[in-house]
């Protein structure tokens, strides 16, 4: 998969989840939000890319893939 | 002219529970207040003579044909405009009414030609009824002199009818029709007397005026005078099926009024709960492209897209598409291949596609369209209120005091809607437009709306967080609802999130470009105004924070308590006729039928059950990823059904890219489209007219579309989608698609009361459908939400990454126009080109006088993702700063320009916001000349087919 676009589509969904104040909850909600709607493939893809350093990625959607 | 098959009570229905009993010809009937005469009459069976009375406009009074006499009153009243009172008594039938209906006729008949052999009206034609009925024997008048039957200029100009001014008896049904139900005011008489004629705008031809071409002056009219020219081609229909319209979200009802196997003509069905008699012009009069002669009506196979096509029979073809999928999986695994469907097609098909793809694929690879238009209204609606839906049917709007369209153009996109709509709007509703460009709704013919909110493209979030934040800070917020309906710790966390200075009017002015007095008077009026009622379409949906606004809008209706009850609500307006349906069905590829996520082990069990194998549990790839999925070689084969993927999605060199890069592409379709030109398998596809099933229409509507000629290519779509589950070893039986919905009774909770049979008997049922609601549900979240509370969602606003820089300096939007549909596959091979023959691009005289651009000149549109070229239309339209345009014809190219940023939540394409810039040129640009040159090299191998049997 393309994993640039998995990246922007990442920090996209952080940004949603940015607003909610409890920090928990909020790398909460990013890592449900992957579970429920991206293929295996993808997040094989975004979690192999943490796994590598996770440039670009921001740092709520890194730590919610580190919990995928 | 009416359906002969219709019953016309003269005047319209009123509503009401205070009635009133009088007596009609010795017989009591009873029926409620403000009720006429002449509809009391026939509602008791009897009919008076009429001519300029219709039930489906106001009554008139002017023909004089419908006199009674009344026990106590002096005269001859006219029934028409005469209203029922307790007691009356009321005779339709005496000597002296006879002799003056005669009378009446007789001057009629003296001013009318007397060729009724040759005339296109012969056997349908109202006066020649009342002569008959009144029992006209002779004319004592000559033709001498002044009248109307000599004035041969007829208007043919308008490609579906024409105004023959001689047949004209000047009951002004055509003009009440167009002022009333239709709400265009394009109609009207000029003259006096004999010289009285109907006149379509400022003495115009009827091209040529503003008429919408929706006809409802043709079906209002009682003679030949405004007359469908298939009806003069090919004279009156024999029979009729009644179905449902395959265009756009509304979802009107029709009556396909037929010769043998050929239609005649559509004429929308008086009884249909969505449109209630009235059309538009599509779904009226654009129905040729169902026998066109592109159609292409045998399947045909290749082995690469550089091979010229060889016709095979439907064995073959399915076999060989089988085959290469198994293939496929079995080289590259079981989640390599997909399929797709459209909203276009019925509940049943898409049912069966998304059964096929988890059950004999192997996967949840499965997509809809409506990925790429509504599915953020699926994740926003179902987050917060608790299912993926529009709270209201449509007849809701008639009780909606203050009604906010936002991101829609009703009057283009859903005109049906839009005239009653505006019907609300003429009797007092206010009216609040959110809209980067001035679309008709905002000043027309006696509507005009209270606020226009004319905000910049991709700032809708920063909007509705401003507009909220004014009726939280201004306590215009209903509590009482709020602390009785809704989460009370989500809703105290968005509201310290809200009145945030951050999310005030004037913090976020500068954002949205609208001014903050404007936006708190637009929020003061949408919280104080009564019932208040929001419609929105695709400019909410289709941007990067498209998931966001929707939960932006339910926030606002949940705020103010406008949920729950008639007149109010949060209702999406579906682009295609079964976006609903489509979404219904399971067609996601992380849910089920009914919304339930794969995941859901109970719900998944039920399906094995059902289906006697397997499922996974895991989300499938959304139609992007599928692309992406492609370019990295992980996914390699893929069934469409009815999409053109190759024009409708974003950034289309890319999609193409995709798909030249799949082993196996099977398209299913009417024509060889823009995504077929890659295919490897063509199945021909079906039209709405040669098959049954449902769709379910943006008030959650399920109406029955029914077979009126028998499929072309000799297998209906769902019969398709069945040989190919057969043939991929996962057998499928079914002898038609009322087996199909039964079986999505026994598995969808929503849908459990919902049969065929109840669907004859009640014409149509809106979901949920069950044993709490057996007849449907027209109001949602009625006492309760379907989650239980309603939650409320902080919907921070994040500007897209799309935005206007040096070089790219203008926002470009896209659209849709009346009287094209979408990717123009249907109404481009219609005379609807009439009114719209190329996609144009808008920009603004300012704009356009920085880059030298006149009307009508060619210029290039560039944005990152590519270049096109298009002619300028120079309108006050769009707002400076803002082009836009629509995308109805392939070879412009318009989602060549867009790009593949999308939705955070869904995917769904930023069509709303794509950073272009504008200059004159003088050629097509490198992809239009690609593309046509493509084109025409698969035009060739299309022309140097093999047909079947040949080797």
């Amino acid at each position: 998969m393309n994993t640039e676009r998995l990246v922007t589509m990442a920090n996209q969904i952080e940004a949603f989840f940015r607003a909610e104040p409890d920090r928990a909850v909020a790398i909460d909600g990013i890592a449900t939000h992957i579970r429920r709607f991206w293929a295996p493939r993808m997040r094989e893809a975004i979690v192999a890319h943490v796994a590598a350093g996770g440039a670009g990625l921001g740092e709520l959607a890194k730590a919610a893939v580190l919990r995928l | 002219m009416l359906s002969p098959s219709d019953s016309d009570l003269g005047t319209p229905h009123r509503s009401g529970e205070n009635t009133v009993t009088l007596e009609i010809d010795g017989r009591a009937v009873t029926v409620p207040v403000g009720t006429s005469v002449m509809r009391a009459a026939a509602v008791s069976g009897v009919s008076v003579p009429k001519l300029c009375a219709t039930d489906s406009i106001e009554p008139f009074g002017s023909c004089r044909l419908c006199l009674v006499e009344i026990e106590g009153r002096k005269g001859y009243p006219a029934s028409c405009t005469t209203l029922v009172e307790p007691g009356m008594r009321v005779s339709t039938q005496s000597e002296q009414l006879a002799k003056l209906r005669r009378g009446v006729m007789e001057l009629y008949i003296s001013d009318h030609p007397l060729d009724c052999l040759t005339c296109p009206a012969n056997g349908n034609c109202e006066l020649q009824t009342m002569a008959g009925a009144v029992g006209l024997r002779e004319v004592r008048y000559g033709y001498a002199g002044e009248n109307h039957i000599h004035d041969t200029h007829r208007d043919e100009s308008n490609p579906y009818f024409t105004y023959d001014p001689s047949k004209c008896i000047v009951c002004s049904r055509c003009v009440r029709a167009c002022e009333e139900v239709q709400g265009t005011f394009a109609l009207t008489i000029t003259g006096r007397g004999f010289g009285s004629r109907v006149t379509a705008g400022q003495n115009e031809t009827f091209l040529e005026s503003e008429c919408v071409s929706c006809g409802a002056c043709v079906q209002a009219c009682p003679t030949a005078t405004l007359t469908e020219k298939s009806v003069i081609e090919m004279g009156q229909p024999t029979h009729s099926v009644v179905t449902t319209c395959a265009y756009c979200g509304v979802g009107c009802a029709f009556r396909a009024e037929m010769q043998g196997s050929r239609v005649v003509r559509m004429l929308p069905y008086k009884d249909g709960k969505a449109n209630h008699g009235h059309s538009c012009v599509k779904g009226r009069f654009a129905w040729g492209y169902a026998t066109h002669p592109d159609r292409v009506t045998r399947p045909m196979i290749r082995a690469k897209i550089t091979d010229p096509w060889r016709e095979v029979s439907w064995e073959e073809a399915v076999g060989h598409a089988a085959a290469e999928f198994r293939r496929i999986q079995t080289k590259y695994g079981r989640d390599s291949i997909g399929g797709i469907t459209s909203s276009r097609c019925t509940n049943e098909e898409t049912y069966l596609v998304q059964k096929m793809v988890r059950a004999a694929f192997g996967n949840n690879n499965t997509d809809t369209c409506a990925r790429v238009c509504h599915s953020p209204t699926g994740y926003g609606l179902g987050q917060t209120l608790g299912t993926s839906a529009g709270t209201q049917e449509f007849d809701s709007v008639d009780h909606a005091d203050v009604i906010m369209v936002i991101g829609a153009n009703p009057t283009d996109a859903h005109p049906v809607f839009a005239s009653h709509l505006k019907k609300r709007l003429r009797a007092g509703a206010k009216l609040i437009v959110v809209d980067p460009r001035r679309i008709d709704l905002v000043e027309g013919p006696h509507v005009k709306a209270d606020y226009h909110l004319q905000l910049r493209p991709g700032t809708n979030v920063a909007l509705i967080n401003a507009l909220a934040h004014v009726v939280v800070s201004e306590g215009l917020l209903n509590e009482a609802f709020v602390a009785a309906r809704c989460d009370a710790r989500e809703f105290a966390k968005w509201k310290k999130f809200i009145i945030e200075p951050h999310n005030s009017p004037e913090a976020l002015a500068e954002v949205t470009g609208v001014p903050a007095e404007q936006l708190r008077g637009a929020a003061r009026l949408y919280a104080t105004g009564g019932n208040a009622a929001i419609y929105y379409g695709l400019g909410v949906t289709e941007h990067s924070q498209g998931s966001t606004m929707v939960i932006g809008i339910a926030n606002l209706a949940m705020v103010t308590g406008n949920i729950g009850r008639e007149g109010v609500g949060v209702n999406p307006l579906r682009g295609q006729n079964n976006v609903q349906g489509s979404c219904d069905m399971g067609s996601f590829p992380h849910e089920f039928p009914g919304y339930r996520h794969v995941s859901d082990d109970a719900v998944r069990a039920s399906f094995e059950a059902a289906w006697h194998v397997s499922l996974q549990a895991e989300p499938g790839l959304r139609i992007p990823n599928m692309f992406d999925a492609a370019l990295d070689g992980s996914f390699r084969g893929l069934y469409v059904q009815g999409e053109d993927l190759v024009q409708s999605d974003p950034n289309i060199q890319q999609v193409a890219a995709a798909l030249q890069s799949l082993e196996c592409l099977v398209v299913q379709d009417l024509f060889l489209n823009e995504t077929a030109r890659y295919a490897h398998v063509f199945l021909p596809g079906s039209s709405f007219l040669e098959k049954d099933g449902t769709f379910t229409n943006a008030e959650r509507r399920i109406s029955r579309v029914r077979r009126a000629m028998a499929p072309l290519g000799g297998k209906a779509d769902w019969e398709v989608t069945v040989a190919l589950s057969n043939a991929l070893g996962y057998p499928m039986h079914y002898d038609h698609p009322s087996q199909i919905m039964d079986e999505i009774a026994r598995l969808t909770p929503t849908f459990s009361g919902v049969s065929y049979e109840k669907l004859d008997q009640l014409g149509s049922l809106q979901w949920p459908c069950n044993a709490e609601h057996p007849e449907g549900t027209p109001v949602m979240h009625v006492g309760k939400f379907v989650r239980g509370q309603g939650r409320f969602m902080l919907t921070e606003y994040v500007p897209t990454d799309e935005r206007a820089s040096a070089r790219y300096p203008l926002l470009m939007t896209t659209g849709r126009i009346l009287s094209q549909y979408n990717v123009g596959a249907q109404t481009r091979r219609t005379a609807n080109v009439a009114w719209h023959s190329e996609d144009r691009i808008e920009i603004h005289p300012h704009d356009a006088e920085e880059r030298g651009i006149r009307e009508g000149d060619w210029v290039g549109v560039a944005s990152r993702a590519g270049e096109t070229v298009l002619r300028a239309e120079v309108t006050e339209r769009v707002q400076p700063g803002v082009v836009y345009t629509t995308f109805h014809f392939p070879e412009s190219g318009a989602n060549v320009v867009t790009t593949e940023n999308s939705d955070w939540a869904t995917n769904c394409p930023e069509y709303k916001v794509t950073a272009v810039q504008l200059m004159r040129v003088s050629q097509p640009s490198t992809w239009q000349r690609d593309h046509r040159r493509f084109a025409e090299e698969q035009a060739a191998l299309w022309r140097a087919r093999q047909p079947v049997g040949q080797p």
